[in-house]
């Protein structure tokens, strides 16, 4: 990452967040650890139950504290958010950092129109008087493209159309111009030309703003699209970091090389079978030992003395690239000139 | 398309469902136009996919074939029989040949069902005794889909999402069905499940020789299962044609504009050319006159506002590659295809 800054604008450092159930403690995330600078957007990708929501959403503060036990450090801008007082955090939230959910419809409220709900947080944080409010609103609204923004205002959600309410979550979102921005899956619920052009309105506002922005999402392609750097979840802690363009273009970590292998193309090959992860994801209520992926990688018995199952890969990262993967970067060289060998065939 | 009749023969197929409003007598007050007017074959063992965004009318297509909703005109005949309003009990040896899949594997599996006690429904129901008995059956079933015979006895909430697929298929493939219409079958789940479940049914497709309408969002799933693929939008079939001239030779704007839209994970050097389509798919109460998609298309003019453009396999177009525009895209407009399209080859 290329900071000018001492200290990068926001750092998670070895966040664990358990929840207890009745069933036993969740792991959802298991020492987690990245950084994020001013103006760059952080792509997390990874698949359901692995912990990407619970980590953004730990970011807020936005966890039950009463079943959720919370770990290591949590640094926006030289604050540290973890054990922050509720009323340290409201002033945060929706001022400094804020949030895009996937399902619009589910996160406006019915019964107020869209002018007050992207109004109630301006006025929160700055005080302005209700009129101040609207008219920030429609300006608001007119940023994010939605067309004849004084009239619809007064609209509710329900007479906005999907890609519209997305428009105006991303409005609120931004309202009070936050430095950084987290979205959970803005687009997954869209149209692939809506999701174009919600993704490129985010791009537009964060070149203008400068905001940074943590991007999750379970589509690489996406990923591709928006993000300047990659990390890859799997059962609550990072397997693979880097630069986007070094993780889709020489992938290190086997589930990496699942996820790129189980996506059709619109150029691949078309009659060969797509290469899936066998197995499913593993519950974090009983994790696996050692690497958590090694139940369902095709590398663990490449791996000597069968440390993948009993011992943990640290990940180690060097100038913002790195994996948590015991195979040796020879194996792993050697595998992807297989693979291409047997591609070109 | 072959000369012999096709399997599923489906011409000016229609359906409008009514909006009930008025006070103190509820009348209709308009219709909405979910399907308008489609023609299209599918022959024997032929795979064809069905995609578009929300609401153009897929999965409404889909429920009419198999005729869970009634048809509001057209026509629709399975060999050449005519079903479009056949009664359920001529509809009964027929059902057992027409099979569905759904999107949901949480919502079409009865919770209080054991997996034996749901895939053998169906043959339950058409009173079918196979040789060696219904319970060995499902357990070969089980088998072709991947599962382990021994779950028999099992719930469906013992079972991951990809599994619960596996367990509607196997229930689609109950009754050795000709045609299976999977609607939206795995985009309820994670990546590397999809993967899994898309190579099941490919192979299901090839084994067994059954003809699939593949109804998906995802363009690149689609070109992955189906040899010949429409797209629709707004009710109406824009663009139907082999796989390869789809993808490779797009006529119409929309089918251009949707492949543009598609994030593809990869790297390239030299960017994509993209089409942004502005504003949103217009409501099918009251549908634009002429192109339904002229008010999103970037070279409607007053004729595309008049005269709705006939689906017909337009200059410069294969066989059976048929477009409905008046002013269908070139090949010199179509970007050159990429060629990095795997990581591995950059490493």
């Amino acid at each position: 990452m290329t900071s000018t800054d001492q200290q990068p604008f926001l750092s998670v450092k070895d966040l664990k967040v358990h929840f207890s159930t009745e069933d036993g403690i969740v792991k959802a995330v298991d020492g987690l650890s990245f950084d994020l600078a001013r103006g760059k957007t952080l792509g997390i990708v990874g698949e359901s139950g692995s912990g990407k929501s619970v980590t953004n959403l730990t970011i807020l503060g936005l966890h039950n504290p009463d079943s959720t036990e919370v770990e290591g450090s949590i640094t926006l801008d030289g604050q540290e958010l973890n054990g922050a007082s509720e009323s340290t955090l409201e002033k945060l939230r929706g001022n400094k950092m804020a949030m895009i959910f996937q399902d619009a419809l589910a996160s406006l409220s019915p019964y107020h129109t869209i002018g007050r709900q992207i109004g109630e947080t301006y006025r929160k944080h700055t005080g302005a008087s209700k009129q101040e409010a609207r008219v920030r609103a429609i300006e608001m609204l007119r940023r994010v493209g939605i067309p004849q923004p004084d009239r619809r205002v007064d609209d509710y959600p329900h007479q906005f159309s999907g890609g519209m309410r997305q428009r105006a979550m991303i409005a609120m979102a931004l309202v009070c111009d936050p430095e950084l921005l987290i979205a959970d899956e803005p687009t997954t619920a869209l149209d692939v030309t809506v999701q174009a052009q919600i993704m490129d309105l985010l791009k537009d506002l964060q070149q203008e703003f400068g905001t940074s922005i943590i991007f999750i999402t379970h589509d690489l392609g996406v990923i591709a699209d928006i993000a300047d750097d990659v990390l890859v979840m799997y059962g609550g802690r990072c397997v693979e970091r880097g630069p986007k363009e070094e993780v889709l273009r020489t992938p290190q970590h086997p589930y990496t090389w699942g996820l790129l292998g189980s996506m059709p193309t619109l150029d691949g090959p078309v009659d060969v079978p797509l290469t899936p992860i066998p197995g499913s994801p593993p519950s974090l209520l009983n994790p696996p030992s050692g690497c958590r992926f090694h139940p369902r990688c095709a590398f663990a018995n490449k791996v000597d003395g069968n440390r993948c199952a009993t011992e943990s890969p640290v990940l180690e990262i060097v100038d913002g690239r790195g994996n948590a993967c015991h195979l040796t970067d020879e194996q792993r060289r050697e595998f992807l000139a297989d693979l291409a060998a047997s591609k070109a065939n | 398309m072959s000369s012999t009749s096709p399997l599923l023969d489906v011409s000016g197929l229609t359906k409008h469902f009514p909006i009930k409003g008025g006070f103190p007598i509820r009348r209709t007050v308009g219709a909405v136009q979910a399907v308008d007017g489609l023609d299209f074959q599918v022959a024997e063992g032929e795979s064809l996919g069905l995609v578009g965004e929300s609401g153009c009318g897929k999965s409404t297509t889909g429920r009419l074939i198999t005729r869970l909703l009634e048809p509001t005109g057209g026509t629709i005949s399975y060999r050449g029989q005519d079903i479009t309003h056949a009664s359920r009990r001529q509809l009964a040896p027929i059902r057992s040949e027409i099979q569905m899949i759904f999107q949901d594997p949480y919502a079409s599996l009865n919770p209080r069902q054991t997996v034996g006690k749901i895939i053998s429904g169906p043959m339950e129901i058409n009173n079918i005794n196979p040789a060696g008995g219904r319970e060995k059956r499902v357990r070969e079933l089980l088998e072709i889909v991947g599962l382990n015979p021994e779950h028999y006895n099992r719930f469906p909430h013992e079972f991951s999402g990809g599994q619960r697929q596996r367990i509607g298929v196997a229930r689609a493939l109950a009754l050795e069905p000709k045609l299976i219409v999977a609607d939206e079958p795995v985009s309820a789940l994670d990546v590397s499940i999809q993967a899994q479940v898309v190579n099941l049914l490919q192979q299901v497709q090839k084994d067994l020789g059954i003809a699939f309408v593949f109804i998906a969002h995802d363009l690149a799933i689609v070109r992955h299962f189906s040899q010949r693929v429409a797209v629709m939008y707004l009710g109406k079939i824009v663009e139907i044609a082999d796989r390869d001239d789809l993808y490779g030779n797009p006529r119409h704007p929309y089918t251009r504009a949707l492949l543009s839209a598609v994030p593809e994970a990869t790297v390239d050097d030299t960017p994509r050319e993209r089409i942004r389509l502005e504003g949103d798919v217009p409501s099918p109460i009251s549908p634009p006159s002429g192109c339904r998609f002229r008010t999103r298309c970037w070279k409607a003019t007053e004729k595309c506002a008049s005269e709705a453009p006939p689906l017909v396999q337009v200059e410069g177009n294969k066989a059976g590659h048929l477009t409905a525009c008046h002013f269908p895209e070139t090949q010199e407009t179509v970007p050159a295809p990429r060629l990095s399209k795997d990581p591995e080859t950059a490493a």
